[in-house]
């Protein structure tokens, strides 16, 4: 075919802000005649060859128009099969409101929304989260919830480790009850294993509480894996009577009719908001919840939204005791969680707005009913039911061979799960019709005679089951019933947040580039999401198909050999790339390595990871340009030679800066016996010009919702899939109820090394970190379509583009604000720091003042204060035009002039614009004007903004005020008056 | 009220105030201003032992963590409730109403003195 012929438009120059034209400005300003000169002068020779790889070496297909791509992903939505899930588990069909799904979902306002650390342009997904919290601590009668957890399964983990912390008993054993979801306890068992902790198994609804041994937790399913509803109200007291704390994994939707975990005694109620209009979406994303009683708010892991004020006194809501999380407390963090579910938590929630809790009651009364008259009917078919009071669950004794029971209903579209030889398990959910009980009726064995509904709610549950207590009764629950008040709430809070829809968001070691239409659109088509977990593999071709393409560019992009994407967020990719370390030493019967060194620039998530995984940490110095210490390495090498287990580092550093010794770094650890562990946090400024696994990485995680364009979602889906070389391939996570173990070609060895391993490592459940064996797949087409519509070479030009623009950023404002660090010839990777400190001192002016008067510019501020205090990390990434990075080079000009003005003493140090920022509208309408500047410097310090302001519902938030009261839920309306 | 110029002093950033066999400890001003807003503490049980070193408690910011340690060996004897309720104590009067802990001791390890701790911080 003719060159002519082929279809215009390449997605790479939609995906890249800044064309040829702009590019050429930019690089006149920086005095470099090519992007790929600029690149190869900030890279290290060491660590790129010329020209890298040629064109021909590369695993990844040429790019494809959006269009193609879409084609494709039509033709593996194909090869999936939507079957009616039974399966349960913790996972269950649901309606999403489409009124969700359009506004929140599929809405870019607030799926391209970044974690709300500037609160004053986040109020509209805080209230949000403070809704979810609200249903959170309402459902579960317990006092503080936090705005998520990444799944269940891990949200039971956290729940152990957080009874550990708090118990003053010996830290070493906690009870499980035996039927627990089989995922829950496989995490479960890898992560107390990591720590120390031994499990106690026990059938906890036929334990005396006498015969309950000593441990500092117990954990209680509630319902059960297997459906039973039992009142576990006296076990819990007779473990927290010996000192340990309870742990309660509940249904939400349950909770609307049986006693909340509060109620009986629970310490921490955890679980999934999954069937709150979440779509399945074969393990994820969904939002996990934890919530706590009163005195453990502080021990909460993750993030947590409370209400404070602002500077006019009006109640604004924020994160709030932030000390307790991995980026201040490093090491001694609470757990190693940077992020949340934040959209799928925003979905669930507003699913309980939309509903209420009349509807949420119906639903769970209409589903527990389809589920007695299926009994009825499989009693009738001559099975028996296991259990005589169940909510949505039914295990059946079947009469005849269980699998080919389950094989019939496969082949008449239900999913079953299949528990054993004589046992399957069935789940009804909220999108169960009758239609559909006729249709299971059938396969059990009989037509359905009996439609009438057997027995009332309160007959079948348990004594003292019975919910009495209130829930959802804050008006927020109580108000948006008709789709046009639930369309123009979200619509209202969509309106206070600043998102990528209204500008850049700078965000240093965030990443926050483009999420493209096209990528986004195979996320909510029914294959993808309608899918199962655990459907059977003949279901999910498509999936798997999907997920090894992905696997295997992922791995050829980086230079390793394997790839797992099981875990959901970075730093749980970072727990996967230690433990797989902790057990390939381990294997080698090299028990003594555990000491994990970690520079001190470091993301404090590593240390917090490092400790998840056993290891002991041993920080290593920085020099003052802002790199490992190589000496202060070597020593501590030396030191610990015989122990030395990894050495964690970034790459480019988290200074934004091409490291130029991290070959001889890598080497060092090499020698020492010690593995190389690549933080990929930073892969943005490299990809397609070097590979971590060519210039010494052994194992590495990515983040998927940085460099490969999952959205931000205002805090979470993340998903942190971990690469490894190949002698670390066999303890990348597992899981019992995968579909497909993908393995790298040296897999022969897989069956040596894990028999070589640990016992505990066996390979159903070796390392796993994720509920869901592949993680978050609904989301995997999003970064699919981006490396298949950009191809090797669009990834390496929006590399060039990312490094062009940063360092185009560095040199403009460089004479406004130094540049902290730079590597090789003076340039910065693909973010700059900016220092702010000598304005401070000069001017009094601080960061929080510029970060807040870049609001009243209509800008996102930059990272604050980290990974230096004071100072302004930028990351423009490569899809900002030339005229928006402008934009903010001149805001931040003027803010400079701004300081100098106060410095001058033209303003008062109290009383300034960049002070009293950001500006509402109230703040400049409303009484009388007493500033010593003007209302038009206040609110349009340049013309443009006008006719394009975005005001900030809120002005600068009280963050003590809010930390010293602690609020996590839903203040009364009359608080807004 | 302690008085800077003749409490002693840690290098880590606390000042003892001793009366008797009873170490009063604070932490600096200078600390307070590094740590920025309290919003936190976390002190020790009366009646608990501590040893010189040793953490005993934390104090929390909004922005960041600070650990306590004892200055001594000894007991402790009483703990400020009026900083527990209300943290800011420790930001607007370090060296009065913030003070944290009493302790009682039979020896007194070395100290700095005002110098010395100025030196240290190089105000």
């Amino acid at each position: 075919m003719a060159d002519e012929l082929l279809p215009t438009g390449g997605f790479a120059e939609r995906h890249i802000g800044t064309d040829v034209e702009a590019q050429s400005v930019m690089l006149e300003a920086l005095g470099y005649d090519s992007v790929d000169d600029l690149v190869g002068a900030a890279v290290p020779a060491s660590i790129h060859v010329d020209g890298f790889r040629s064109a021909a070496e590369t695993a990844l297909p040429p790019a494809a128009t959006e269009r193609e791509a879409l084609a494709e992903l039509r033709m593996l939505a194909r090869k999936n099969s939507v079957n009616r899930s039974m399966i349960g588990l913790g996972y269950y069909d649901t309606i999403t409101p489409a009124v969700i799904k359009r506004n929140v979902l599929e809405n870019p306002s607030w799926y391209t929304a970044y974690t709300p650390y500037q609160p004053e342009i986040s109020q509209g997904r805080l209230e949000a989260l403070i809704n979810f919290q609200t249903m959170i601590t309402d459902l579960t009668g317990l006092h503080t919830a936090n705005a998520s957890m990444l799944d269940e399964g891990t949200a039971v983990v956290e729940g152990m480790m957080l009874a550990r912390r708090a118990s003053k008993l010996d830290p070493r054993v906690f009870i499980v009850d035996a039927d627990t979801l089989p995922q829950t306890r496989a995490l479960l068992q890898n992560r107390a294993d990591a720590v120390g902790i031994h499990l106690v198994e026990l059938p906890l609804a036929e334990t005396a509480p006498a015969d309950l041994p000593e441990a500092f937790g117990i954990f209680v399913q509630y319902p059960s894996a297997s459906g039973r509803v039992w009142n576990p109200a006296s076990i819990i007291a007779a473990a927290k009577e010996k000192g340990a704390l309870a742990v309660v994994a509940a249904d939400l939707l349950a909770l609307t009719l049986i006693a909340s975990p509060g109620e009986l005694g629970a310490d921490v109620a955890v679980g999934s908001s999954q069937r709150f209009g979440v779509p399945m979406g074969f393990g994820g994303p969904h939002a996990g919840y934890m919530s706590v009683r009163a005195g453990l708010e502080r021990q909460l892991p993750g993030r947590l939204v409370g209400v404070s004020q602002d500077a006019a006194g009006h109640p604004a809501y924020r994160l709030s005791l932030q000390v307790r999380e991995q980026h201040i407390r490093r090491d001694k963090a609470t757990s190693n969680i940077c992020t949340a579910q934040v959209l799928l938590a925003v979905m669930a929630s507003m699913y309980a707005v939309y509903h209420g809790p009349q509807g949420l009651r119906q639903i769970a009364t209409r589903t527990t009913r389809l589920a007695r008259v299926l009994a009825r009917a499989a009693t009738e078919a001559g099975h028996t039911i296991m259990s005589a009071n169940y909510f949505d669950t039914l295990t059946l004794h079947t009469k005849t061979d269980a699998a080919r029971l389950v094989e019939r209903a496969h082949g008449a579209g239900y999913l079953f799960h299949l528990t054993d030889d004589d046992h399957v398990q069935l789940s009804v959910d909220e999108t169960t019709t009758m239609d559909d009980i006729r249709a299971v009726a059938r396969i059990l064995g009989e037509d359905l005679a009996d439609e009438s509904v057997p027995v009332e709610i309160d007959e079948w549950i348990p004594a003292g089951l019975l919910r009495e207590s209130d829930y959802l009764s804050h008006p927020v629950f109580n108000t948006h019933r008709s789709e046009t008040a639930m369309m123009r709430y979200l619509k209202h809070l969509a309106d206070y947040d600043y998102a990528l829809d209204r500008g850049m968001i700078p965000l240093g070691s965030c990443t926050m580039k483009l999420n493209a239409a096209t990528e986004m659109e195979a996320v909510s088509w029914p294959e993808f999401a309608n899918i199962h977990p655990f459907a059977p593999e003949a279901d999910v071709e498509g999936y798997l198909e999907l997920i090894e393409q992905l696997q295997r560019w992922l791995a050829d992009v980086t230079g390793y050999d394997s790839v797992s994407l099981q875990p959901n967020a970075g730093s749980q990719g970072e727990l996967a790339g230690l433990l797989a370390i902790r057990g390939y030493h381990l294997s080698r019967g090299d028990t003594q390595r555990n000491v994990c060194l970690i520079p001190s620039s470091a993301h404090g998530t590593n240390a917090a990871s490092a400790v998840l995984a056993g290891m002991r940490v041993v920080v290593v110095a920085t020099s003052e340009l802002g790199n490992v210490d190589l000496d202060d390495l070597r020593a501590k090498i030396e030191l610990h030679a015989d122990e030395l287990a990894a050495l964690m580092i970034t790459y480019p550093s988290t200074h934004g800066v091409y490291e130029h010794e991290v070959g001889a770094i890598c080497k060092a650890v090499h020698d020492a016996g010690g593995q190389v562990y690549v933080d990929g946090a930073n892969l943005n400024a490299l990809l397609g010009f070097a590979r971590f696994g060519d210039f010494g990485g052994d194992v590495s995680h990515l983040n998927l919702h940085k460099t490969f364009c999952i959205p931000h979602g205002g805090g979470g889906p993340g998903v942190g899939p971990v690469a490894a070389k190949s002698h670390l391939a066999a303890f990348l996570p597992g899981h019992p109820l995968a579909q497909r173990e993908f393995r790298p070609v040296e897999a022969s060895s897989f069956a040596e090394l894990v028999e070589a391993s640990d016992p505990v490592t066996t390979p159903t459940h070796r390392n796993i970190v994720s509920a869901a064996p592949y993680g978050s797949p609904s989301i995997l087409p999003i970064s699919w379509a981006y490396v298949r519509m950009m191809g090797a070479d669009g990834l390496k030009q929006a590399t060039g583009a990312a490094v062009l623009a940063a360092n185009y950023v560095a040199v403009r404002l460089r004479e406004h604000y130094p540049v902290l660090y730079s590597g090789d010839n003076g340039l910065v990777a693909h973010e700059c720091i900016l220092d702010l400190r000598p304005l401070t001192e000069s001017t009094g002016v601080t960061v929080d003042d510029v970060a807040k008067r870049l609001i009243d510019y209509g800008f996102h501020a930059p990272t604050m204060s980290f990974p230096v205090a004071g100072t302004l990390m930028v990351e423009p990434t490569e899809s900002e035009d030339l005229a928006e990075i402008d934009r903010f080079i001149e805001a931040m000009i003027a803010i400079r002039a701004e300081a100098d003005a106060v410095k001058a003493g033209t303003w008062t140090l109290d009383d300034n614009p960049l002070h009293n920022a950001p500006h509402t509208a109230q703040s400049v309408i409303e009484g009388e004007w007493t500033h010593s500047y003007s209302r038009e410097q206040a609110v349009y310090p340049v013309r443009s903004l006008i006719r394009s302001k975005y005001w900030p519902p809120v002005r600068r938030i009280d963050n003590a005020f809010g930390d010293r009261n602690l609020v996590c839920a839903c203040p009364p309306p009359e608080a807004f008056e | 009220m302690a008085d800077e110029q003749t409490v002693q002093y840690t290098a880590e950033h606390e000042w003892v105030l001793v009366d008797g066999d009873i170490a009063t400890v604070g932490i600096t001003s200078y600390a307070a201003d590094k740590l920025g807003d309290v919003v936190f503490v976390d002190l020790p049980t009366v009646g608990s032992t501590v040893a010189t070193g040793k953490v005993v408690g934390e104090i929390e910011s909004t922005k960041s963590v600070g650990e306590l340690f004892a200055p001594v060996d000894g007991e402790v004897t009483e703990i400020n409730e009026a900083v527990v309720e209300n943290p800011e104590l420790v930001n607007t009067d370090p060296f009065g109403e913030g003070w944290l802990v009493k302790v009682r001791f039979t020896e007194l390890p070395p100290l700095l003195t005002r110098d010395e701790y100025t030196v240290l911080v190089g105000e």
